[in-house]
Parts: structure tokens; C-alpha cells; sequence
């Protein structure tokens, strides 16, 4: 049956999902917390990446506002300051937690899953105490919410409901007995808290879960999140201490810098404990699982090509040549001059164009004020035609792969952006 | 909202308009005959009248300085006290910077001391040239010095180049001038716009690194990956044999690739890198652990000041401060232009000492000093020693190379950021104690540093020199001593305590290349003791300002922070949570300009963000000759205060330099400034000049210190503050 | 041998159509006005507009320019007659040594030509990528304001 009508179905058959509010109730002060429980907030905080979401660009933290862009249209993320009257000042644990766990609101409203509570269900009670310390205890800042701008028929709230009856299961996670305690720890950060499939797992039309395709690759604010598991598309496989690396750092040796979403994340995992980044880091390896031969194979050859310099011709061969090679065929070990040659991008051999572009286009910076590797962009450099040869260019020559087919269409909708 | 008021002087203007040029004579004082005495300014190393000013038969007046413009403004400034003194439009004039072939030798253009040295030195030769001309005319026209009248460049109709008719002024100073009354001035005081300005804006050439001369090469030279690093093998054929490549030149391990085009050059240069193989031997100090090292390093102890006897007991409040290496980072990285011909070498360098840099390419090379000119043509902002002697140097030695050709060595981003010589990391620690009456009964401070000078001089100053078949050794470093100081600028307070002991922990052991950045030892100095100012009137249970005001005599020093707080509206500011005010102040050098900044700002918690408010400055610089010149200096000196004290840390592992690039080694950019900034004047006519390029710098940081302590309750004592410490130390 | 339209000149030059633009301008074209600055595309000291967009000359090689409009600082104006952002820079006197304007000069042009009258919080976010090493920033910010202001 057809996904719109199943949902009408269901729709009908539970018209009133919504629950009953909880009574509101003003934060309690901070010296009601344990100092212990508000870092251990905080670090959890990193970790479920709270801030990028909650946090306009140059807005103060956590009052909300930023836009998040997805096919149904522009969240704009709540204030979840303690101000008792734009913000969550008057939310209780209970409404707290019921918001982590079961997507619901104060006043007993679904919640969108923009609010990515299919993941946070998943939380342990001692961590949604302590994160709920550290968001209380955050400095009170008076901004409204701004509405969301959907698209009909997804801005009424009424499709939630459903939607959660399709694709919404609730529930702490379960440790496998099987596995040792940092496999499980890394399992229940990445399923759980760091939400990561809501960005790497594929979705279909109604923004429910492929569950028989978890980690296979999704998509996030037009960037590409690839394949964790065993279809990852990165040209070097991921070795746990490699991940740990890049998620602390967002830089790892022989692969690309953290960019686009990722960026703010990997900020974020710095501030974390350092037993769970590596937890989750060798979790994600698992998932990954030993690499085969064909993957090994195609490895060395990505590996030997980095270190060669042999070139087709063409247009887009030109534009590398002046644009692109002096830093990267120069290799990072070279300075900081030097960048990572293309052969060991992962944005060269994912089904999309959208991260090649991205990059390509908008540059990659290190935050604000703190030191790190940058790349300029060139945006107002290189015209279209000029962008299509040369994202052709590299796809053929370091990708190794068949042509994409969305270069027109992704690179039209980034011009967009920017305008 | 104008921030600059220059609280201009009443003018009384006898003089019609377009006899701004007109001065009777017998209003000038008269030159009095032979003096005993010292002569003022650098007149006191070159005394000759004609060496600092001459005017032609063609009527051209030309005015030279050994000083150099490093975009401090000072060619404008000198100008205008030439002009006023010689009563000539400045227009007229042409300003000749350091050139060893053409000015007096006023040493290094450093420590804010060029309107002291060579402004004092233009000022009196000015004003007594002015009365040779009037004895010149007295004399030819049989009139009486009194009946005599200057207008349009001339005495009484007679034009200065006839006056001067083919003889230089070749007189020797005198000790005394008929300096002009400062209630009569036309130029000194008045905001003249930047003679240098409109040409920068438009693109002429005259930045060194614009230099172009027929047959010029580029060069680009091969620089090890750290210090000390031996260069085991290097295959160059394969850039050699580059388009566009002339030459390899080698002494040693100095190597150099020339080519016709400068991108030939860049891109053979990157070929010839890959192919060098080097036996690094740098072993870096662990960065987190220099304030430990520091003081376990050798040193020499001097106790630089006392008064009274310091005492132990009860009430003692103590803390340490620390500063890290810090760049100069100029943002045009350092360029020179070099020609040897006929065994003659001439330099085109943005270095801030010609002189001395002569004496030590002469000494490199072998050459005769004679025979080796070198000539200031600006650079980048350089704020003190940076990478700019060593391209000199660098285009000497390939210059030499290729007899007859110029030759333009450019570093790269890389080479200046890894190789300038860096500020060097301080440490210090304050002991003091208030006593019942509020005010402070000891204080005691002292500082760890290294050197923060290893000009040349000496070759063995130059890293070029460093690398060659017969190499230089850099010389064992010496301090400067007081009242000016190095590492230990500024750090006798010029606060009057009952009992005080400042001591000075000199290190010459220098793990990292270091030598002067802007202000030297003052901007820590001054931002631990005002910190620490802070700390003590808290004690007191005092107002920072008034706090301050009990401890001072010095009544200009008085007007500074009185004026900044008031205009800062210190009193009326109300509390916000997360907001904070701050104050600082120091007399640069104890002997310079005075400087009073109040600030605000307001921390984020959950960032660490410092997010800067209004910036409000005083400044005395005694006789302003230009009052926009040193709200320039000022506004720009908060500024980049605001960029070290937030901001900077050179980054380096175990044996490298990892901040390479300006990622490497992030910036204030304009996200980061202040909201505003102002600046206001106290001018003193008359008085003495005093240097004002480093003064901003050390108050700036006490202020944004005590503000941000005062926003948070948590006091942040190891530069540069940023916002990961700040949420450290706030925690969660 | 490669064309280029730089400040509506045809030029010809003979280099590797590698060449980053500010090479040829500077070392080929001897126009001053674009500066090295890092070469890496992280300062801003090389700025120049190339179909009115702001570019780092530094990182656009010269191969990909044929046929485009290149504007720099030369363009703007003379220094005879300089152009309204170059004069109101003057008027600020917004130049400490002065390396970084001409970038921040043809930044600010840019920013002009498609937001004629910016905000204060706008001309703050489009400066930033270019560096001022003198902290000339709140003179540089007036200068633009008042080039917004005339006509």
C-alpha cells in the first residue's frame, strides 16, 4: 500500500496522539544540582551535539533560531534556554525527559522529528537527568521561537502521529551480552545520544528510517553523510584509531578533513570524555567490519595513485591543474601548503556530486578563532561550465567511478543558496 | 560618533591666510651664538645642520631621516615639524628615509623613539636653518634680523634658494634653537592627512616588495623544516632544469633556486623542496610545559628596582602570569631586492635598521662596509624584528651569485611564520599585600624571558648566515638594560608603593628564535601588574580607577586615567550578568607616552566567548605634531592588543613550528572587534615628543583581563585568553 | 599565449596558463595593487573582482579567466582620480602600513555593487575574509560606510 495512504488510514484511526501536557514548573536553581551532574551534562551535550542545532549563527547558545534545512522545508530550532517565557524555563524533568524519549512536548504536542528523539529514545535515565542538569543551568536567554516554514501537507502537526506509528520505536537501549562493554558503549553513543544515523541512514519520502539499510548513507542540509558499514565508500577503510582521530580532531592522515556537518560535530567530540569518542570510534569500525579483498585491493590503487602524477587531458584536467594541484598533489606532509590528494576523498566516490561541490565551491574553514588546516573556495572563481569540467575531472580521475548524474542540479541548488 | 578629539590648542592666528607662511622675524627668538651642551635629539650623533636638511638652488627642499616608515605614520609627522620650523607648505618638501648612502645613521626605527630622536633632531635643525637663512639675508640685504619677514619661501622677497645660492648649510648644530612659539603653529598639531596614503590606495609601487628593476630575477630560497635542521641530501637537477630556472646557488646548506618568472621561481622552489632530505635535530620544549621550564632554565638575576624592604606575613596575595610566543606575522611576508655590481652591493630591505644591517651583510659577505648600501623602501606592518633582515640578507648572498643582475627574494607564507624570530614566552609572579588604609603596602614582582633582541648587528643575527659553508653564530644574547629595558620594559610600576622589589630573571638559553615584538617585555608586564592592580584593589575593597589614582604623583599620568574613565563613563556603568568593565594604564617605558584604557565586554559561558564592547582610550604623547597619527596608533594598537591577548599562541611539537599559516596560527578578524573604539587626547605643546606606537598595547590587555574577570568572578592569567580557557575555567 | 581582459585592457600574456592570476598581474602586468599575502587563499591581500565577484587572485589560475571581466584596484581609479571607495579610504585615512587595503579596498567594492547600503553587521561578516595585521578594522569599516554614503 502506498505510503500517503497508510498514513491516511492511520491518521484517521488515532486522530487524538497528542498526550496531555505536563504542568509547568520553573527549573530548579542551579545550586539544586550536583556541579557533578551538570559536567557530566555537558559532556553529554557534546556528544547529542545540542548546541549546533539550538544555536543561531552569532546567537547566543541554545536560544534557538537556526534554520535546518530538509526536503519538507526549514526547521527552526526551539529555545531551550531555562527563560520561562520564550524557552524551557518551565519544563520539568518529566517533560524533559518524555520530550527525549517520546518526541512530545511540554504541552503534550508531537514534536517534529527535525528533533531527532528516534535517536534520543534511546538514552539511559542517569544520562537524561544529567542533561537535563546542564540544560537548565544554561544562562536564560529571552528569544521567541520562530515558526517553522513547511511545505503543506507537512506543516501540520497532525502527520506526526502517524508517522511515529510507522516509524518511531521507543525505548532505552539494550546491551548485546555478546559484546564487550566498550563495543556496547560506542553502540549506544552512536545509536543513541550522537544520533548519527539521522544524517548517515538512508530515509524514504516520508522522512521515516530505511531500517533494513542503517548506515548505508543519507543525507543532511544537502551534504551527503556516506555509508558507515561495510558499503562505506571511503577510499582507505576507517581503522578505529583513524576515526578516533578525525571524530576528536576532524583530521585523520590519510583521509579528508571534517566538512559541512561534520565540521560542528567533530568540534563538539573534542569537548567530549575521550573513552567515549574512542568508544565510538571502535564501534563504528565494527560496523564497518574487516575489509574485503576487493575493497583492500581497490585501497593500494588509491594509495599508489596518490603518489603518482600521471594526468588525462581536457578542460577539466586544465582547470585541476592551475586550481587544484599545487596543494593537492603536493600531499599534507608538504605544509601547510599541501593538501590531501584527491584520490583519498571520500566526496569523489559517493553517488553524489553534493560534497565535491560543496567544498569545492564554499571552501573549508577552521572555526572561529582556533587554529587548523583551511581550504579557500571558489565560488565566485570558477563559473558553472567551469565547475561541471572539473568536478567531471575529478570524478573520473580520482573517483574511479561512473559519472555522476546530479552535477546540474546540485550545483544550481548551491548557487541558490548562496544568493 | 567621531572618536577623535584631539583637544586642539587655542590658536592665535596673526597670520592672514596665505601668509601661513609669513613669520616675522621679530617675533622668533634669536639664535643665540656658540652654546655649550648637549645637542637634542640625534642632532647628537649627527650634528651638521645640512645633514638633516637642504634646501636647493632649485628651490627644493629635502628633509632626511634615518628613520624609516613602517606605517606608523612618521614621514607625515617629520614632515610637518620641518615645515612648521622652515615656515614652507609641506608639499614642499621631500622626506629621504634610512639610506646608508644618503641619511644620518639613526640606527634601528624601534621602541617609539623616532619623534624622540629624529623628530627632536628635524625639529632643531629646522628652526635653526630657518635663522641662518634670516642671518644670510640680514647680511646681503644690510637689514636688521628684526626687520626681516619670511612669506612664500622667502626672507624679505629674497627666495631661500637664493639665499642659499649653491652652499649647503654645512654649520654645525647648536645645543639651543628658535623653535617657533607652539601657540603660533600652522602644521605641528594639525590632523595633515598621510602623504603616503593616496599612493598605497592606488596601487603605485612602493612597497619594497613592488620593486622592479631591469633584468631583476626571482629567487626563492630552500629553507630547513626546523631549526638546526642539516641538510643530508639534495638532488636539484630536476629543478634546475625547470622553465624559467638560471641558477642553483649553493654555499653550504644555503640554497637558493633564481628563475626569470617569479611563479617560475615559486613552483621550482616547491620541486626543489621535495627534493631535499634533512637530518632534523630541533628538540622543542613540550609547549605545555614551558612556564615550568622557564624557571629552571639558567638565568641572570638582577634586581632592576627596590625601595623600602618587603615583608612576609599575613594578607599576602600572589599570582603568576604567563604569555606565550608570539608572531609578529606581518601580513606581507618579508621581501628584498638586492644588486652586486662593480664589488659594489646594493640592499633594498624593509628592515627597520639600514645601518646596522649593513654592518652585518658586510660582515656576512666579506665586503668592505663601504661598498654595501642598503636602502629602507616599505614593507608590511613589521611591529619590530621580523623575517625582513633575514630576505635581505637572503638576496645579498644570491645577489652576489649573479653579478649584475638584481635579484627579488620574496618568502613564502611558510617562511615568515616559521621562521621570523617570535616574542618570547614570559612568565611572571606578583606578591603584594594592601595595607588597612587601602593602599599598597608591598609589592614584588618578578619576570622570566629570554632576550627580545637579536637584531643585527652581528651576521651571526642572520639565519641565512646560519646555513652557509663558513657559518655565523648568533652572538650569546645580552639584555637591555634599563630604564629601558627588555623583557623586564615596564616592569617597575610607575605606581608609588611604601615597599617594592622588582627582579629580572634573564634567560639567554632560547629554545625558539626570538628577538623584539612590539612593546618588547611591556605588553606582559603591564598586563600582569594591572592585572594584579585589580587583584589588590579588590583587596582594598577599592575601585580599580581610584585605586589606581592613589598610587600615582605623576599628574599627567593622573589626566590620562581620569580622562578615559570619564569618557568611558566608569562611574555611571551599571553591572550586567555576564558583563564586566576593565581598566588599564602604563607609561610606556616609564619615559613614553601615557596610555589609559577602559573596556567592557560580556562573556558567553557556553562558548567562552569574549565578546568586546566599547574600547575608551587616553593618551598623552607630550607635543602631538600629529593629532590623527596617534589616534591611528592607538585605535590600531588596541586592536591588535585585543588580537594577542584573545587569540595567540605560536604552535609548535618537539622539534617543529606548527603554526605555518594563518590557520595555524588564527587572528582577530573583523567578527572578533570590538563594537567600538575611541581614543582621546591630551596634547602638551612644548613638551618633550614621546613615542606612542607601543603604548596601547600592555593597557589593552590589563583592561580586557580585569573586564573579563570582572564579567566572570573568575580571574584568567595565562595569555592569550581564549574562549577554551574561559570555559575551562568557568566550567560547565 | 594567454588573453585577458583586465580592467577592460585585452592583455597577452606568455606564461604557464597555471599561473595564479596575481602572479601575472604583478610579475607580467607590473600592477601593484593585488598583494602576496599568503598565497594560500587565507588573507585577502591578493583580492580582485572578476565579473564584479571578489576572488582571491592568489588560487585562480589564469587558465580559467579567458573571457572574464578582471577588475583591480588600478580599475577603480587613478590616483589623479581615485574611485569612491578609494577615496573615502583617503578621507578615513584608513591605512596603517597600508598592505592589506587595496584587498580590503576591492572587498568592499564588491560588497557595495550587489548591497549598496550594508549594515554594519554585514560589512563586519563580508570583510572577514581579509586580514589587517595593524588593526586598522574600524577605520576600514568608517571608509566603507562613507563610500556607501556617497552617491
Amino acid at each position: 500500500m502506498r505510503p500517503l495512504a497508510l498514513i491516511a488510514i492511520v491518521s484517521a484511526v488515532c486522530a487524538a496522539c497528542a498526550a496531555d501536557p505536563v504542568a509547568p514548573e520553573a527549573v530548579p536553581a542551579r545550586s539544586s544540582f550536583d556541579p557533578g551532574l551538570i559536567a557530566k551534562g555537558a559532556q553529554l551535550a557534546a556528544i547529542g551535539n545540542c548546541q549546533v542545532c539550538h544555536t543561531a549563527e552569532g546567537g547566543r547558545s541554545f536560544a534557538g533560531g537556526r534554520p535546518i534545512e530538509t526536503p519538507y522545508g526549514a526547521f527552526y530550532a526551539p529555545n531551550i534556554t531555562p527563560d520561562s517565557e520564550t524557552g524551557i524555563g518551565r519544563w520539568s524533568e518529566v517533560a524533559f525527559a518524555r520530550a527525549l524519549r517520546e518526541g512530545v512536548d511540554r504541552e503534550g504536542r508531537n514534536l517534529y522529528p527535525a528533533f531527532p528523539y528516534e535517536y534520543y529514545t534511546r538514552l539511559a535515565d542517569e544520562d537524561i537527568r544529567a542533561l537535563y542538569a546542564y540544560v537548565a543551568t544554561r544562562e536564560p536567554v529571552r528569544a521567541p521561537n520562530r515558526p517553522h516554514e513547511l511545505r503543506a501537507p507537512f506543516n501540520s502537526r497532525s502527520l506526526i502521529g502517524p508517522w511515529k506509528a510507522l516509524y518511531f520505536e521507543r525505548g532505552a537501549f539494550q546491551p548485546d551480552p555478546a559484546r564487550n562493554a566498550q563495543w556496547n558503549r560506542g553502540a549506544y553513543l552512536v545509536n543513541g545520544l550522537g544520533h548519527c544515523g539521522a544524517c548517515h541512514t538512508p530515509r524514504n519520502a516520508l522522512g521515516g528510517e530505511k531500517k533494513d539499510e542503517r548506515f548505508g548513507g543519507g543525507v543532511a542540509e544537502g551534504w551527503h553523510g556516506p555509508a558507515l558499514d561495510a558499503r562505506s565508500p571511503a577510499p582507505l577503510p576507517w581503522t578505529a584509531e583513524q576515526l578516533y582521530k578525525y571524530l576528536r580532531t576532524g583530521l585523520d592522515d590519510v583521509h579528508a578533513i571534517a566538512a559541512g556537518p561534520m565540521e560542528p560535530v567533530v568540534r563538539n567530540l573534542a569537548r567530549a570524555p575521550e573513552e567515549d569518542v574512542r568508544a565510538m570510534a571502535a564501534y563504528l569500525e565494527a560496523l564497518a567490519g574487516p575489509p574485503s579483498a576487493e575493497r583492500r585491493k581497490k585501497a593500494d590503487a588509491a594509495l599508489s595513485q596518490a603518489k603518482g602524477a600521471s594526468r588525462a587531458n581536457g578542460r577539466g584536467a586544465e582547470i585541476y591543474a592551475g586550481t587544484c594541484a599545487a596543494c593537492h598533489d603536493r600531499g599534507r606532509e608538504a605544509g601547510s601548503g599541501g593538501a590531501l590528494p584527491l584520490t583519498l576523498g571520500t566526496a569523489m566516490t559517493i553517488p553524489t556530486s553534493s560534497n565535491l561541490l560543496r567544498i569545492t565551491l564554499e571552501g573549508i574553514a577552521p572555526p572561529e578563532g582556533e587554529p587548523g588546516r583551511s581550504m579557500p573556495g571558489f565560488a565566485d572563481a570558477l563559473t558553472d561550465g567551469q565547475v561541471k569540467d572539473l568536478a567531471a575531472y575529478v570524478r573520473s580521475e580520482f573517483g574511479r567511478a561512473a559519472a555522476w548524474t546530479d552535477v546540474d542540479e546540485e550545483l544550481k541548488k548551491i548557487r541558490e543558496e548562496r544568493r | 560618533m567621531n572618536p577623535r578629539s584631539a583637544r586642539g590648542m587655542n590658536r592665535r592666528r596673526f597670520i592672514a591666510r596665505s601668509g601661513a607662511l609669513v613669520v616675522s622675524f621679530s617675533l622668533l627668538p634669536r639664535l643665540a651664538g656658540a652654546q655649550a651642551g648637549k645637542l637634542p635629539g640625534s642632532l647628537s650623533k649627527e650634528p651638521m645642520l645640512d645633514a638633516w636638511i637642504r634646501v636647493g638652488a632649485d628651490g627644493r627642499i629635502t628633509v632626511f631621516t634615518g628613520k624609516a616608515e613602517l606605517g606608523q605614520g612618521i614621514k607625515t609627522a617629520l614632515i610637518q615639524v620641518a615645515a612648521e620650523e622652515l615656515v614652507v607648505e609641506p608639499s614642499r618638501i621631500e622626506l629621504v628615509t634610512a639610506d646608508t648612502s644618503r641619511t644620518p645613521d639613526e640606527q634601528y626605527t624601534s621602541g617609539s623613539q623616532s619623534m624622540q630622536e629624529s623628530g627632536t633632531a628635524i625639529l632643531h635643525a629646522a628652526a635653526q636653518t630657518r635663522a641662518a637663512l634670516a642671518e644670510l639675508a640680514a647680511k646681503r640685504l644690510g637689514v636688521p634680523l628684526d626687520k626681516l619677514t619670511i612669506r612664500d619661501e622667502a626672507v624679505n622677497g629674497v627666495p631661500y634658494a637664493e639665499l642659499v645660492a649653491g652652499q649647503t648649510l654645512h654649520v654645525r648644530a647648536q645645543p639651543q634653537s628658535p623653535l617657533r612659539d607652539p601657540m603660533t603653529r600652522t602644521v605641528m598639531g594639525k590632523p595633515l592627512a598621510r602623504v603616503d596614503i593616496p599612493a598605497k590606495l592606488t596601487g603605485q609601487a612602493i612597497y619594497v616588495q613592488d620593486l622592479r628593476l631591469p633584468g631583476m630575477v626571482h629567487a626563492r630560497v630552500l629553507r630547513p623544516p626546523s631549526y638546526g635542521a642539516r641538510l643530508k641530501a639534495l638532488d636539484s637537477a630536476a629543478a634546475a632544469a625547470m622553465p624559467g630556472v638560471l641558477k642553483v646557488v649553493r654555499d653550504g646548506a644555503f640554497v637558493a633556486l633564481v628563475a626569470e618568472r617569479e611563479y617560475q621561481a615559486v613552483t621550482a622552489a616547491r620541486a626543489l623542496a621535495t627534493a631535499a632530505q634533512w637530518d632534523e635535530q630541533a628538540k622543542l620544549p613540550d609547549s605545555k610545559e614551558i612556564y615550568a621550564l622557564l624557571p629552571k632554565l639558567p638565568s641572570q638575576n638582577t634586581v632592576i628596582h627596590e625601595n623600602g624592604k618587603s615583608a612576609t606575613g599575613a594578607g599576602i596575595i600572589e599570582a603568576e602570569y604567563r604569555r606565550p610566543y608570539q608572531m609578529h606575522a606581518s601580513i606581507g611576508p618579508s621581501c628584498a631586492v638586492a644588486l652586486y655590481r662593480d664589488e659594489a652591493l646594493t640592499v633594498w630591505t624593509h628592515g627597520q635598521g639600514v645601518y646596522p644591517l649593513r654592518e652585518a651583510i658586510a660582515e656576512m659577505t666579506g665586503m668592505p662596509k663601504e661598498r654595501v648600501r642598503c636602502v629602507h623602501m616599505e614593507g608590511s606592518g613589521c611591529y619590530g624584528h621580523n623575517g625582513a633582515d633575514d630576505a635581505a640578507a637572503d638576496a645579498a648572498l644570491v645577489a652576489r651569485a649573479l653579478p649584475g643582475r638584481p635579484v627579488r627574494v620574496q618568502w613564502m607564507r611558510e617562511d615568515e611564520h616559521g621562521w621570523e624570530p617570535y616574542g618570547p614566552a614570559m612568565l611572571s609572579k606578583a606578591r603584594g599585600r594592601v595595607s588597612a588604609d587601602g593602599t599598597v603596602e608591598d609589592f614584588q614582582y618578578e619576570l622570566w624571558s629570554n632576550s627580545h633582541s637579536t637584531r643585527p648587528g652581528p651576521a651571526g643575527a642572520l639565519a641565512a648566515a646560519w646555513q652557509l659553508e663558513k657559518p655565523f653564530a648568533p652572538p650569546p644574547p645580552r639584555p637591555i638594560p634599563q630604564p629601558t629595558g627588555g623583557g623586564d620594559r615596564n616592569a617597575i610600576p610607575l605606581y608609588r608603593f611604601a615597599n617594592s622589589r622588582v627582579v629580572h630573571h634573564f634567560i639567554p638559553e632560547m629554545p625558539l628564535r626570538v628577538s623584539a615584538l612590539r612593546g618588547l617585555g611591556a605588553y606582559m608586564n603591564i598586563f600582569s601588574i594591572e592585572s594584579f592592580m585589580d587583584e589588590l584593589a579588590a583587596a582594598a575593597r577599592a575601585d580599580p580607577v581610584e585605586f589606581r589614582l592613589r598610587h600615582l604623583q605623576d599628574p599627567r599620568a593622573q589626566a590620562v586615567v581620569r580622562t578615559a574613565a570619564e569618557r568611558f563613563g566608569w562611574q555611571a556603568w551599571k553591572k550586567q550578568p555576564g558583563r564586566g568593565r576593565g581598566f588599564g594604564f602604563a607609561r610606556y617605558k616609564n619615559l613614553a607616552a601615557y596610555t589609559a584604557v577602559a573596556c567592557e565586554v560580556e562573556v558567553e559561558r557556553d562558548s567562552g566567548r569574549v565578546r568586546v564592547g566599547r574600547v575608551v582610550a587616553a593618551n598623552d604623547s607630550g607635543d602631538i605634531v600629529n593629532p590623527d597619527g596617534i589616534v591611528n596608533q592607538i585605535e590600531g594598537g588596541i586592536v591588535q592588543s585585543t588580537s594577542w591577548t584573545l587569540h595567540e599562541a605560536v604552535a609548535f611539537d618537539r622539534t617543529r613550528i606548527t603554526s605555518r599559516d594563518w590557520g595555524g596560527y588564527p587572528i582577530l578578524r573583523f567578527p572578533d572587534l570590538p563594537e567600538s573604539v575611541e581614543v582621546h587626547l591630551v596634547n602638551r605643546p612644548g613638551q618633550p615628543f614621546l613615542g606612542t606606537g607601543e603604548a596601547a598595547q600592555g593597557p589593552t590587555a590589563g583592561a580586557l583581563g580585569n573586564a573579563i574577570a570582572d564579567a566572570t568572578g573568575v580571574r584568567l592569567r595565562e595569555l592569550p585568553i581564549t574562549a577554551a580557557r574561559v570555559r575551562q575555567a568557568l566550567g560547565a | 599565449m594567454i588573453s585577458l581582459d583586465v580592467n577592460g585592457k585585452t592583455q597577452e600574456l606568455d606564461a604557464d596558463p597555471a599561473t595564479p592570476l596575481l602572479y601575472a598581474l604583478r610579475d607580467h602586468l607590473q600592477l601593484n595593487g593585488a598583494k602576496f599575502g599568503c598565497g594560500l587563499g587565507q588573507c585577502g591581500a591578493c583580492t580582485v573582482l572578476v565579473d564584479g565577484r571578489a576572488v582571491f587572485s592568489c588560487v585562480t589560475p589564469i587558465s580559467t579567466l579567458a573571457g572574464r571581466r578582471i577588475t583591480t584596484l588600478e580599475g577603480l581609479g587613478t590616483p589623479e582620480k581615485p574611485g569612491r571607495v578609494q577615496r573615502a579610504f583617503i578621507a578615513e585615512q584608513a591605512a596603517q602600513c597600508g598592505y592589506c587595503i587595496p584587498g580590503m579596498i576591492m572587498q568592499a567594492q564588491a560588497l557595495l555593487e550587489r548591497t549598496p547600503h550594508p549594515t554594519s553587521a554585514e560589512i563586519r561578516k563580508h570583510m572577514s575574509g581579509n586580514l589587517c595585521r595593524c588593526g586598522t578594522h574600524m577605520r576600514i569599516l568608517r571608509a566603507v560606510e562613507r563610500a556607501a554614503r556617497e552617491p
